[in-house]
């Protein structure tokens, strides 16, 4: 690891106005940046830590919905009360990501912040074609094992699947993202690759994530997140679906549902197709099974990530059966 | 251009004053600066647990933690559990009587993130205990006799 300057920010002003400067990193968990900067794909030449400021923490919940503080810990925020009752399926994506030691490390806004990422991309040394890393140098994925790679959002210059679980269930639950000056929906704030892989999502230079805040619903107050992998813990999902339902008076027919996938594209997948097939219909396996298939339009192999296309809706149906009560 | 900077941090409720580059970790001012090796470096990329230390009594990752980061907090190591008059912590005990090791190496991280899984009120069965504690990977694969251990040492908490 590359040394660095340290600074210790003592306001979220100063800190914004650290990071203005090119070669600056915000430092919070820490747990991607000394990562990447051990392997070499992140050079800070200034770190600037912003755990010691107070007033970024803390989580709210009422019934119009939540706010979680930046800096509250990912295991903070899996086991709050309130998060867990209101908001299954944002406590399930929290719980089954990582490990302990990470989730008491990690925060709220690190986690989103993590890189969408591809085993190449981790060791510039042996791959050093990367447009992500080095836009214009390549890709070592195209071709090489693509296990893990997406299936969709993908471009010519990048395959890399969005590997985090919290934003799923974000996105299916319309969540906005709070910069301090601006605010934007999970969903907005997470870009395509396209011809741009290194640009991940819309924040600017000097912008710092403050809060994240989630709307209630009855949807999200009946929902799961469901992560299948190839080992059972501490490893990123093959496929996973942020799922929440809510029925009209019968018990039966679909009044909202919400649906999104994880480990299969390039950024947290909202599957819009699905729910829209599913609003106003009666559950049933079947309707369910015809309708979890959508999830895939668009979706391209390379290779060994073939079986995330076969997967990748039956995680959904699973879900969706699960919070409907029908499995 | 090596730059250092002061730091002084409380482990084991000691306090310890260094000079070091701000990129030190936790792990290396720990095994390197002050002579406390029993914290171990296994993958040194937060992937296997070799390196937990409890921040403010929360299980962490001292190899993916900067020693300037933990500066005003309180650290504890594998060194800091036993009592003062060298009586195991409980959870040291039981890794005793377990057999919850071969060669040993992953035992102090074993033994930091267990004290904390059953802090944490994570160690209720053995699933609960496996998936809590899947953070500390045993390359002799002692995993049967650490989860009868963490059980254990939970029942008698």
């Amino acid at each position: 690891m590359r040394d660095f300057s340290y600074l210790r920010a003592s306001s979220a002003d100063e800190a914004r106005q650290a990071a203005l400067q090119a070669g600056s990193a915000l430092l919070a968990g820490g747990t991607t940046l000394l990562d990447l900067a051990k392997c070499g794909v992140m050079e800070p030449e200034t770190v600037v830590d912003i755990t010691h400021l107070s007033g970024l923490g803390g989580i709210e919940v009422d019934a119009n919905g939540a706010r979680i503080g930046a800096l509250a810990k990912m295991g903070e925020v899996a086991d709050n009360v309130g998060i867990r009752a209101a908001f299954p399926a944002v406590s399930e994506s929290l719980s089954l990501a990582a490990s302990a030691q990470l989730r008491n490390m990690a925060t709220i806004g690190g986690n989103l912040l993590q890189r969408t990422r591809c085993s190449y991309f981790r060791e510039p040394a042996v791959f050093p074609a990367c447009h992500k890393r080095n836009p214009g140098s390549g890709c070592s994925a195209m071709g090489g094992i693509t296990r893990n790679h997406a299936v969709l959002g993908t471009s010519d210059t990048c395959i890399a699947s969005y590997p985090g679980d919290l934003a799923v269930a974000l996105v299916a639950f319309d969540a906005v993202v709070e910069l301090g000056g601006r605010t934007v929906s999970v969903d907005d704030f997470f870009l395509l690759p396209g011809n741009t892989p290194e640009r991940e999502t819309v924040l600017e230079r000097g912008e710092m994530i403050t809060a994240i805040t989630v709307p209630s619903s009855a949807a999200a107050t009946n929902s799961t997140y469901l992560k299948v992998r190839d080992r059972q813990s501490y490893e990123f999902a093959a496929a996973s679906a942020a799922v929440g339902l809510e029925f009209e008076a019968d018990g039966r027919t679909v009044r909202d549902i919400r649906v999104a996938l994880g480990g299969v594209a390039t950024k947290p997948w909202r599957v819009r197709g699905v729910e829209q097939a599913l609003i106003g219909k009666m559950l049933s396996l079947e309707t369910v099974e015809t309708a979890s298939r959508l999830a895939m339009e668009g979706a391209v192999s390379h290779g060994a990530n073939r079986y995330k296309i076969e997967l990748a809706p039956r995680v959904v149906a699973r879900a969706i059966l699960k919070v409907g009560g029908l499995a | 251009m090596t730059r250092t900077i002061h730091l002084s941090l409380d482990i084991n409720g000691g306090r310890y004053d260094l000079d070091v580059e701000p990129r030190v970790t936790l792990l290396d001012a720990l095994r390197e600066h002050l002579a406390l090796t029993g914290t171990k470096k296994g993958c040194d990329q937060g992937q296997c647990g070799a390196c937990t230390c409890h921040v403010d009594g929360k299980r962490v990752l001292s190899c993916l933690t900067l020693a300037a980061q933990v500066e005003g907090r309180q650290v504890t190591t594998i060194e800091g559990i036993a009592a003062e008059n060298g009586e195991l912590h409980p959870v040291q005990a039981a890794f005793v009587e377990h057999d919850a090791f071969q060669c040993g190496y992953c035992t102090p991280g074993q033994i930091m993130s267990a004290v904390a899984c059953i802090r944490e009120g994570h160690a209720g069965s053995d699933e609960e205990i496996r998936e809590y504690m899947s953070g500390n990977l045993c390359r002799c694969g002692a995993y049967n006799n650490i989860v009868a251990a963490v059980r254990e040492a939970a029942e008698m908490a």
